[in-house]
């Protein structure tokens, strides 16, 4: 059978799903990355209104809340906010990497790239004129490139997880609602974060939120609780209706053709479906999409532990690392498809390259752990923190 | 003047000349210059009084840098391929530039365009200074709301122009939001949308230009200009109906 050391399996209460939709999605999010990717194609997003982040944010908010919440339970509320602010701070000084990899190719292109046609365009490269200012507010997160919008949001959330999760341990139903009420609000008093220059955060953390804290009730117990709901004919029925009905929408902004089949009152009524406010129907489409994936993807799933799956559920193991591979990644494969004016081929290539290497990086990374952890000074530490939750 | 410099000079002046002489072959498939939403007043106009008048307003991407940059720019370059195309027809086609305009700057300037032009058509190049100040989509879709409203109050026929492909600045500049609100307010209100996006994008992928180039000469940038003053052109005769044909009916 599989000559690698399976996915570790080792905490019996782990659910190597979230590890493979996380690991999934990570590679969703390095393809949607590279904006002329022929391979794009693959990905959710043009299939239904939800995409990649979705998955991502909600497995996230899963994976605190299961690991942070234990602790918090065995250990106490200031030894687990502790260790969800230090995973903040590993998450902002990944940030302010991948930020200075983005640096470094804008300077490239400013210095390289002279074209009268994009004398307007070039207009964006002029902050490097203003360093000061720039690097800045963008250790205050308010500056954010293009594509780098996931990890601000990710450390805000945790930013205040602790009394969150606290909630969500002493009255889950309470804190969802709470969750639901802040997500109407932003909607309805349009709260957002300020950016830098001008604008919002393109991720509303007050909207998306609503997707962790909903991961976290799920981890906390909500899942079980939804069981019955979920397993019902009636819920399945919907849920694949509605993603099918999504499905042939995003069909219709990719053939003008079938557009006229949409009525105009259904038209004045979706659109536009907001990313940044985490619109009602992304937000509904994941739902779908889940209660789907829980209802033909069983827990105790055999093909779990086969080796086709492996890769995909130890790149979800590893998520923080893979997740800024994925996005030096593809700036990499940008910067080379952008200087050899590359083809589909091209492109094809260098996306199952990436993908190759965020496998390879995320088994060298279970290696190492391995190694650490069996070592002769083993700290007993939290194999957990590190794996199902380190990795929240 | 360095020799070397006068030698490349040269060479540039008479590659510019060949250029220039040689029709660049940037045909546009109709399916990229879609006339379901059509240019009433201007049929009229052109039908009533063999005129148009037409205004641009855009931002930098609507004109090229150095000397003779307006002539080569695709508002002369409209105004040519019309001219070409629609004999015995005065036409007129006056550009405003201004300099790092916001959309909502421009709603609010757009009045006084009308009121001094009366255009029968305004074409409206938008979003690029939006996505390079971050301006927030809403405010941009209500600054778009808003000039169109202006512009239908005058009476005039609108064309929505959106960003260049600029595939060397894509993952710095965010325009797809942009580009999505444009799509979006042309499908709402039924103003043509020029998808100079989309086109370039074809341009780009059949190898008609090689957008990625770091050429530093006018060149190509001229030429890109051309083709975008034609195939402006050709959607606007497609959107108000004025193909040689229907022409010679009304005639």
């Amino acid at each position: 059978m599989s000559k690698a050391s399976p996915p570790q399996s080792a905490a019996s209460d782990r659910d190597l799903r979230l590890d493979l939709f996380r690991g999934l999605a990570l590679w969703l999010i390095f393809l949607d990355h590279i904006p002329e990717n022929i391979a794009n194609w693959f990905t959710i997003r043009n299939y239904g209104f939800s995409d990649a982040t979705e998955i991502f944010i909600f497995i996230s908010g899963y994976t605190a809340a299961f690991v942070y919440g234990r602790t918090m339970r065995d250990r106490g509320f200031v030894l687990a906010s502790a260790r969800i602010l230090r995973r903040a701070w590993q998450l902002y000084v990944a940030h302010i990497f991948l930020f200075t990899i983005f640096m470094a190719e804008i300077a490239y292109v400013a210095a390289t790239f002279d074209n009268p046609l994009y004398a307007e365009e070039m207009k964006i490269l002029d902050f490097l004129k203003q360093p000061d200012i720039t690097i800045f507010q963008a250790l205050l997160l308010k500056f954010k490139p293009v594509n780098m919008d996931v990890l601000p949001l990710y450390i805000v959330l945790l930013l205040v997880f602790p009394p969150v999760l606290l909630l969500l341990l002493r009255a889950p139903n309470v804190a969802l609602a709470g969750s639901a009420i802040v997500y109407a609000f932003a909607w309805k008093l349009d709260w957002n974060l300020s950016a830098y220059p001008n604008g919002v955060w393109f991720f509303n953390p007050f909207a998306w939120q609503l997707l962790f804290v909903f991961g976290a009730w799920c981890a906390l117990g909500g899942a079980g609780r939804l069981a019955g709901v979920l397993h019902s004919r009636g819920i399945l029925v919907v849920a694949i209706v509605y993603l099918v009905f999504a499905f042939f929408i995003t069909l219709t902004w990719r053939f003008e053709d079938l557009d006229r089949f949409v009525p105009g009152w259904l038209k004045d009524w979706m659109y536009p479906i907001d990313k940044t406010n985490l619109d009602v129907l992304r937000f509904a489409h994941f739902l779908a999409l889940a209660a789907v994936t829980v209802h033909f993807v069983p827990r105790d799933w055999p093909a779990l532990k086969s080796p086709i799956l492996w890769p995909a559920i130890v790149c979800g193991q590893h998520s923080l690392e893979i997740f800024c591979l994925g996005v030096f990644l593809a700036f990499a494969s940008q910067f080379v498809i952008a200087e050899s004016s590359g083809g589909p081929l091209l492109q094809t290539g260098i996306s199952v390259l990436g993908i190759l290497a965020m496998i390879a990086t995320a088994n060298l990374i279970s290696w190492y752990k391995g190694i650490e952890t069996r070592g002769p000074v083993a700290r007993v530490k939290s194999r957990d923190a590190d794996l199902a939750g380190g990795e929240a | 003047m360095t020799p070397i410099l006068a030698v490349l000079a040269t060479i540039a002046f008479v590659g510019n000349a060949v250029a220039a002489e040689s029709v660049p072959n940037c045909e546009v498939p109709d399916r990229l210059l879609p006339a379901e939403n059509d240019l009433a007043r201007v049929s009229k106009e052109i039908a009533d009084h063999h005129r148009l008048d037409i205004s641009v307003v855009g931002s930098r991407s609507s004109a090229l840098p150095g000397p003779d940059g307006a002539r080569f720019a695709y508002p002369t370059q409209l105004e040519l391929a019309l001219r070409e195309r629609l004999p015995g027809n005065e036409i007129k086609v006056t550009a405003h530039i201004p300099q790092g305009q916001t959309t909502a700057e421009m709603a609010q300037s757009l009045p006084k365009i009308l009121a001094d032009d009366h255009p029968v058509l305004v074409i409206w190049q938008a979003g690029t200074v939006d996505a390079l100040r971050g301006v927030e989509t809403e405010d941009f879709r209500n600054s778009l709301d808003q000039g169109l409203d202006a512009i239908a109050a005058a009476g005039a026929d609108a064309v929505m122009m959106n960003m260049q492909y600029s595939p060397r600045t894509e993952s710095m500049l965010g325009i797809a939001p942009f580009a999505e609100v444009m799509r979006w307010i042309a499908e709402q209100r039924g103003v043509v949308l020029f998808d100079r996006l989309a086109i370039m994008h074809y341009w780009s992928d059949e190898g008609t230009f090689d957008l990625y180039a770091a050429t530093s000469g006018y060149a190509m940038a001229r030429r890109v200009h051309e083709c975008i003053g034609r195939a402006l052109a050709s959607q606007i005769i497609n959107a108000a109906r004025l193909d040689a044909a229907k022409q010679q009916t009304t005639r």
